[in-house]
């Protein structure tokens, strides 16, 4: 179920939060606004886990996770990594690695079998993704653009990418991430898909200004919506509207 | 990406899939702003903030723009590619922010005093997505007198340029003259008004360099000397503007063709030595002197003339008739300057003389080549005549011949013809005669002028070269025409005569048919 969310009166909630399958990491923003929306969907399944990240906000697009593990930026202080250690579930490793390019985020897009990452990252880091995360590990590029991290986000039902991707690179990446892809965008057409939302098996977060075409697409390609008719009032009704007057 | 395949690289053949549209879900390729183009058109307006109106100044008298603050241009055709770059100058379109990509009129009647045009225009839209839109823009034509009509129209004869054309001498035949000549090459087509005073003409001009370029064609075709003054009209202390009026003063030399003149002796000696007394044969931008003793000829410039100035002892009115009783060839036939010339001594008598007394003169003359005995000449009677000029007393031992002859004469034939119109006309410019009493004395005077200047022309083909002959369409050939004199008057011939353009609608079968020859 896909719901909008705004950090702060920002859309780019994928820059703030950052979900997986296993935890939830969310930014410590000023009102609690945001984390009790989480908190609301994801309470009783998975740990939502306030936190910072070498001090900043901006901790989805320098960390890199799945369920089986977080990759944290060498910038990450002490407190936080061992603050992430103790909230976060014992199978889930949280690793501190050395690597120049530090938004990991931004360098890294996986699911819980797969990664994409950037073409420069180093081979340690590539071997250390594939150890921690236990993925196989793809060097790519989304149309023309090397920061994978960004341009898409990936679930293990579905995935979106970058709106200017062509059928061919659609194809190649289908073919290699194992799971079925569209072109769209989010954030009333803003091409940096992964800083506009955040999404795992179950639910995604877009930010607020979200259309509901954007919004159809998303939860039809990660397989958001459930099946059932009567869901088409409860649920849907909130995807189907668009603005609140 | 296109110069890795012009280097030889392979690159993967690349398709544009499809993305939907953001707001209202419509299959479309990628665009930067991921809208489709009607939602973007709906959102986004590109011409915001162009104008929509603006106001154009416009002269009804000579149909010009006014681009401020004080250009009016001119030529400008309704609907033309001139006017449009004009409007679109106007406009003050943001160049920086919008592309024009094509402009056209709508078609707008033009009495509405309105102009419209239809603009399009490309401006990036949101997210770099450029956009194409069209724009209307309408002109509103405001009617208001140019300065220079506005002056015009106050006062239309309002001149700021004069032009004084004048020749000391008792006759006019070179106001004739020239007054052919200006017809001939339209010189005076800007001149406002033409005035007659009776040494000369005045022409009136509305500017400077129109009165100039007067100046300048009567300074190729006659000897002048000219000068030029102004007089302060109006004038604005703070823009420093000076309204002025312009004079040319512009004195032809006194000395025509067939002038006698006594050349002064440092002239004479300038000249090489040519005899005192010569005769004038003819005057265009330089007089030409012809020495009738010994053939010389020399050309005196306009400058070299008006540095030492002289008067014609003898003039083309003084000239006397001679009947011819016997020549004597001398030389043999030269031609002098395109003329020919041939020196024969001739025994001559004073029609007036002749049959009552019997004084006769032996002359040399150098008109050999035309004269028989028994023909009429027309000369300057030297015995006879009261010589008070300054030249002649400077030359210490000068013999001065009893008679000079001139040229033929043709007198006693025309006498025959009197009366009988010419097969050619000439054209007149318009002036502004004076009507005082004097001038109807002179009036007489002019018209035997005239006659005797047609004369002329009918006599010297060399006359009629700068000058428009128009057929007469009156004259009928007269049955009697064919006479049996040996000799004709000489006339001119059909082919030189030009068809004059008449525009009247009721004789154009005529004009067709004349037209025709």
């Amino acid at each position: 179920m896909a719901t909008r969310i705004q950090f702060e009166n920002s859309c780019e909630v994928g820059v703030f939060s950052k979900l997986t399958n296993a935890y939830c990491l969310v930014a410590i923003g000023g009102s609690e606004n945001f984390y009790s929306m989480f908190e609301a969907e994801l309470a009783d399944v998975i740990p939502v886990v306030k936190t910072s990240i070498a001090g900043t906000r901006i901790i989805g697009r320098l960390c890199a996770g799945n369920k089986n593990g977080l990759l944290l930026p060498h910038t990450t202080t002490d407190q936080e990594l061992q603050h992430l250690r103790n909230s976060l579930p014992d199978q889930v490793v949280v690793q501190r690695i050395e690597e120049r390019l530090s938004a990991l985020g931004n360098c890294i897009a996986c699911n819980d079998h797969v990664a994409l990452t950037h073409p420069d990252l180093d081979r340690e880091t590539e071997e250390l993704i594939a150890d921690v995360l236990g993925v196989e590990v793809f060097r790519q590029t989304i149309a023309g653009n090397i920061l994978v991290g960004s341009y898409c986000a990936i679930s293990n039902r579905g995935g979106l990418v970058h709106p200017h991707t062509s059928i061919e690179d659609l194809d190649e990446l289908s073919t290699l991430l194992q799971v079925p892809l569209v072109a769209g965008t989010v954030n009333r057409g803003s091409e940096v898909i992964a800083a506009g939302m955040t999404v795992n098996d179950w639910t995604a977060f877009c930010g607020s200004d979200t259309t509901a075409t954007e919004l159809s697409v998303i939860e039809s390609v990660f397989k958001l919506r459930e099946a059932r008719p009567s869901s088409i009032v409860d649920e849907m009704r909130k995807s189907l509207i668009d603005s609140y007057v | 990406m296109s110069d890795l395949s012009a280097s030889g690289m392979f690159v993967p053949s690349q398709t544009v899939g499809t993305v939907l549209c953001c707001i209202c879900g419509v299959a479309m390729p990628p665009n930067p702003a991921n809208m489709c183009v009607g939602c973007l058109r709906s959102r986004v307006d590109i011409t915001e903030g162009l104008t929509r109106h603006a106001a154009v100044v416009h002269c009804p008298e000579c149909r010009s723009y006014l681009q401020p603050p004080r250009t009016w241009l001119r030529g400008l055709e309704p609907e033309s590619k001139e006017l449009l770059a004009f409007c679109l100058r106007r406009l003050r379109l943001p160049l920086r922010r919008v592309r024009l990509v094509h402009a056209e009129f709508i078609w707008t009647e033009p009495h509405s005093k309105r102009l419209r045009l239809r603009l399009r225009v490309q401006a990036e839209a949101l997210h770099g997505a450029i956009l194409e839109q069209s724009h209307l823009v309408e002109l509103t034509v405001h009617d208001r007198l140019c300065d220079a009509c506005s002056r015009s129209q106050a006062n239309p004869d309002q001149w700021s340029a004069a032009v004084q054309l004048r020749q000391h001498v008792s006759h006019r035949r070179t106001f004739f003259y020239l007054e052919q000549l200006i017809l001939r090459h339209s010189a005076a087509t800007r001149a406002l008004r033409i005035g007659e005073t009776d040494h000369g003409l005045d022409f009136f001009f509305g500017s400077r360099s129109h009165a100039l370029k007067f100046v300048d064609f009567i300074t190729g075709v006659t000897p002048v000397r000219s000068r030029s003054d102004k007089q302060l009209v109006s004038h604005d202390p703070k823009s420093n503007l000076y309204n002025y009026k312009h004079t040319f003063s512009v004195e032809i030399c006194p000395v025509c063709r067939e002038d006698l003149i006594c050349l002064p002796p440092k002239l004479a000696n300038a000249l090489g030595n040519l005899g005192p007394l010569v005769l004038c044969t003819k005057v265009t931008n330089s007089i030409a002197l012809l020495d009738p003793f010994t053939l010389r000829s020399a050309f005196l410039d306009a400058n070299q003339y008006w540095r030492a100035p002289f008067k014609a002892l003898l003039t083309g009115r003084q000239l006397v008739e001679y009947i011819v009783l016997d020549v004597e060839v001398e030389s043999a036939e030269v031609s002098v300057g395109g003329f020919r010339y041939m020196l024969a001594h001739a025994q001559v008598a004073r029609v007036a003389d002749f049959g009552k007394n019997d004084t006769m003169f032996t002359i040399k003359t150098h008109l050999g080549h035309l004269l028989n005995p028994g023909d009429y000449a027309l000369g300057y009677d030297l015995y006879a005549a009261n010589s008070n000029d300054f030249e002649i007393e400077q030359h210490k031992g000068l013999i001065l011949p009893e008679a000079l002859l001139v040229r033929k004469s043709y007198q006693e034939k025309r006498t025959k013809n009197r009366g009988k119109a010419r097969s050619w006309k000439l054209k007149s410019l318009n002036m502004d005669v004076d009507t005082t009493s004097k001038g109807r004395a002179d009036e007489e005077k002019r018209n035997t002028e005239y006659e005797e200047f047609l004369r002329d022309l009918e006599e010297n083909p060399e006359m009629r070269f700068n000058i428009s002959l128009y057929r007469n369409k009156e004259y009928q050939p007269s049955e009697m025409a064919s006479a049996a004199d040996g000799e004709d008057v000489p006339s001119i011939p059909l082919e030189e005569l030009l068809a004059d353009l008449d525009l009247s609608e009721d004789e154009e079968s005529e004009e067709a048919g004349n037209m025709k020859e």
